[in-house]
């Protein structure tokens, strides 16, 4: 790798030739701040607020964009350069809704840090103030632009899952980050992935909560409240409570839960054991059959609604298994509310999820059964810890303590579904053991684990030979689907994930400072987490887990009977990327500015 | 039959349309010349030209958007048949013609950049239009109005009803 020697505030050294001047200076442990900047993922020097001093070079300039060279020369703590920074943090907070104590993102807000570190006491400038609605007609996100400070941090993200539901409109001082024509989220191509949510950098993006909605159930003494966990929340929640990223908390996540008052604390791990059962004799039986092939994962609802929009030549691929918390939402109204001898209709199911796109996913009509939702609420991982917060429960302190019977119990082969490569992980163990007919010693398949954006790999199963592939964030998905479209290239069965990395960096999941994710690897120390929790279980096949064989023993007899299809299975549907909307667009925009 | 002869005539503008987008497709920095030319066909950017043109180039339909609305040449709106300016340039300004427009506006019950449900008229704020000496002015079409006050509205709309 080529080299060229840097100075900054006196101290030089060697750093590779391609580096931003911001690189070099966090490759030499000085600290740069920034705003719009988001590694990996923003980098178009548009906040001003990286400025640095270069020697030769004309007026101060944008560090994040701005490229080393062979003996230059950089100032990052002059009084030129602290004047100009704090400035133009106070213009952007001159413009900005400033109700900082109310708001979601209080004490976890970047612009807000940065005001505190620059010492803005004072804002010098007070202009005019555009008053923008708030749209929060999406059951998952909702966008407050006038919290925005266009670092376009959320629209380099929603580009990166090609999704493109969100772009800047207008310009200058009316610039607004909103999708075309002044629609809702709600009216756009949105998958409901919060990747947005997770890459703003104040209030601006926010899921749409369901707090007092779950807040009222567990008021209600004739509700019998069942919340359920997906995998991922455990390796995350802990983060709001101060542990360290990677943190797993499981045991002091269900101690929380139980003292929130929820009556069931049960396991999404669970369904998605249940899921495997399903999903892998769908995939035999489409082998034996001869297709559609591939089959491909649905459990992640964004992946699903990308694919309803944008291929949907791809559904008669999709697996018909519904997502892991929608079966086992179906399985406690009728199975678990059986056993209870409590009526479905007074049984209140939340599933906290790491997810927002699941608070989409619980309002689409094919998912109710006779008529009543089977999930009632979504709650983020964010969410969760905001209401035990709420409630005062002194998290650090919680003893470990078990999810309930029956359907608590999980295998390591579930816990993984959280993070790229785990369904895929969790469904070969259960095929191969089905096709060779006895329990294999071979649990581990590394070769599909890692978080590269597409993998794939031969998988030899009793002779069979198995060509699969895993892709995580649906710009991956794209490219993986275009080149099965050209006839380039073909596989039996695939796992997508809508979210880079998978579950562990979904848009429900607690939201990391952008300097931190210049220093951590934010979803490899969740992985490692999950990938833990598998390696503690006792039982890490879906096949083996008691309870599963139980509930077909007792109730839905095999997979894929009719009864299984009748609760667990269900089916998609095109899309429109924009549903028409009687011309009002061609009237009147409405992100004009009022 | 007029409706017919409308419908024909929208037809033939999207098939012009499309032969734009073919001309251009697969060509580098194809969006705003195609945009320009939509333009011209249409006499505005409506969702659904932009639609046609985000499809035709694949190009996402947030961009396309997010370029009309940077850019003052392109519009969203149809004109009206009568497009009133208002100038609004420094001499004009000065003498009041700020006044002006809050009377169209009023008059009119529509603001600047939209046009009228009957598709009558429309408003625009122009800068300088050349003849500071008649300021404030504003134009109707071809027409010119110079050293305007806010009483002089009612009775020029009242000519173009």
């Amino acid at each position: 790798m080529e080299m060229v020697k840097v100075t900054i505030d006196g101290i030089t050294k060697e750093v590779p030739k391609g580096y931003t001047v911001l690189e070099a200076a966090h490759s030499m442990n000085i600290h740069i701040p920034t705003l719009c900047y988001l590694k990996d993922i923003n980098k178009i020097g548009a906040c001003r607020v990286c400025l640095v001093e270069i020697e030769g070079a004309k007026g101060l300039q944008t560090s994040c964009v701005y490229p080393v060279s062979d003996g230059m020369v950089v100032r990052t703590n002059t009084a030129r350069v602290r004047k100009a920074r704090k400035y133009n943090v106070e213009l952007i907070l001159s413009a900005h809704d400033r109700s900082c104590l109310t708001c979601i993102r209080n004490k976890n807000c970047e612009l807000q840090t940065l005001a505190e570190e620059f010492n803005v006491d004072e804002i010098h400038f007070d202009g005019d103030n555009i008053h923008y609605p708030i749209d929060d007609l999406s059951p998952s996100i909702v966008r407050d632009p006038n919290k925005c400070v266009l670092c376009r941090r959320c629209i380099a993200a929603c580009n990166e899952q090609t999704v493109y539901a969100i772009g800047i409109n207008n310009r200058g001082f009316r610039s607004i980050i909103s999708p075309v024509f002044g629609r809702s989220l709600n009216e756009s191509p949105c998958i409901n992935c919060g990747q947005c949510i997770i890459s703003c950098p104040t209030g601006a993006l926010r899921e749409k909560s369901s707090i007092e909605k779950v807040w009222d159930a567990l008021n209600d003494p004739d509700t019998h409240v069942v919340v359920q966990t997906a995998p991922a929340v455990r390796a995350a929640l802990g983060e709001e409570f101060g542990y360290p990223i990677g943190t797993l908390v499981t045991g002091k996540m269900v101690a929380a839960l139980k003292r929130l008052g929820f009556d069931r604390v049960f396991d999404t791990d669970f369904a998605a054991d249940l899921t495997i059962m399903e999903e892998g004799n769908e995939l035999l039986k489409r082998l034996e059959n001869g297709g559609p092939l591939p089959l491909i994962t649905s459990c992640s609802p964004g992946w699903v609604k990308f694919c309803e929009e944008y291929y949907p030549e791809f559904i008669e691929n999709l697996s018909t298994c519904k997502s892991p918390h929608m079966m086992l939402g179906a399985i406690i109204k009728t199975y678990y509310a059986q056993k209870a001898g409590i009526e479905p209709e007074k049984i209140f199911v939340v599933s906290v999820m790491p997810c927002t796109a699941k608070k989409y996913e619980i309002e689409r009509p094919e998912m109710a059964l006779y008529g009543i939702k089977t999930v009632d609420a979504v709650l983020t991982t964010r969410e969760l810890a905001r209401m035990i917060k709420e409630a005062n429960i002194k998290f650090t302190s919680l003893p470990d303590e078990d999810f309930d019977d029956p359907l608590g119990e999980s295998t390591g082969a579930s816990v993984i579904f959280g993070v790229t490569g785990g369904v895929m992980e969790a469904a070969l163990r259960t095929v191969a053991d089905i096709v060779e007919g006895k329990d294999l010693d071979k649990i581990d398949y590394q070769q599909v684990r890692g978080l590269d954006g597409v993998r794939e790999s031969l998988v030899t199963i009793n002779g069979m030979e198995i060509k699969i592939a895993i892709a995580n964030g649906t710009g991956n998905a794209r490219k993986l689907l275009d080149a099965i479209k050209s006839g380039e290239t073909f596989y039996h069965f695939i796992e997508i994930m809508g979210c880079p990395g998978g579950c562990i960096n979904g848009g429900g999941q607690p939201i990391v400072p952008s300097r931190i994710k210049m220093d951590l690897d934010v979803k490899a120390l969740r992985a490692k987490a999950i990938y833990e929790e598998d390696a503690q279980k006792a039982i890490r096949k879906s096949h083996k887990n008691p309870q599963i064989i139980k509930i077909y023993e007792e109730f839905l007899k095999e997979p894929l009977s009719e009864r299984s299809h009748h609760l667990l299975h269900t089916e998609y549907e095109r899309k429109e990327l924009y549903s028409s909307k009687n011309n009002k667009e061609n009237k009147k925009s409405a992100t004009a500015a009022k | 039959m007029t409706a017919l002869l409308e419908d024909v005539k929208e037809k033939d503008k999207y098939k012009r349309l499309h032969d734009v987008i073919d001309a251009y497709k697969d060509k580098p920095g194809a969006l705003i010349p195609v945009m320009n030319e939509a333009q011209e066909i249409f006499g505005y950017l409506p969702f659904e030209v932009q639609k046609e043109i985000s499809e035709g180039l694949n190009v996402p339909l947030t961009k396309v958007y997010g370029i009309a609305t940077f850019y003052s040449r392109f519009t969203l709106h149809p004109a009206g048949k009568y497009r009133i300016g208002v100038c609004l340039g420094t001499a004009c300004y000065v003498k009041g013609s700020s006044l002006i427009l809050d009377k169209i506006k009023e008059k009119l019950g529509i603001d600047v950049n939209e046009t009228t449900p009957d598709g009558k008229f429309s408003i625009d704020s122009t800068r300088c239009l050349g003849c500071c000496g008649l300021a404030p002015v504003m134009m109707i079409n071809n027409d010119v109005y110079g050293k305007l006050s806010p009483d002089d509205v009612d009775k020029i709309l009242e000519k173009y009803k």
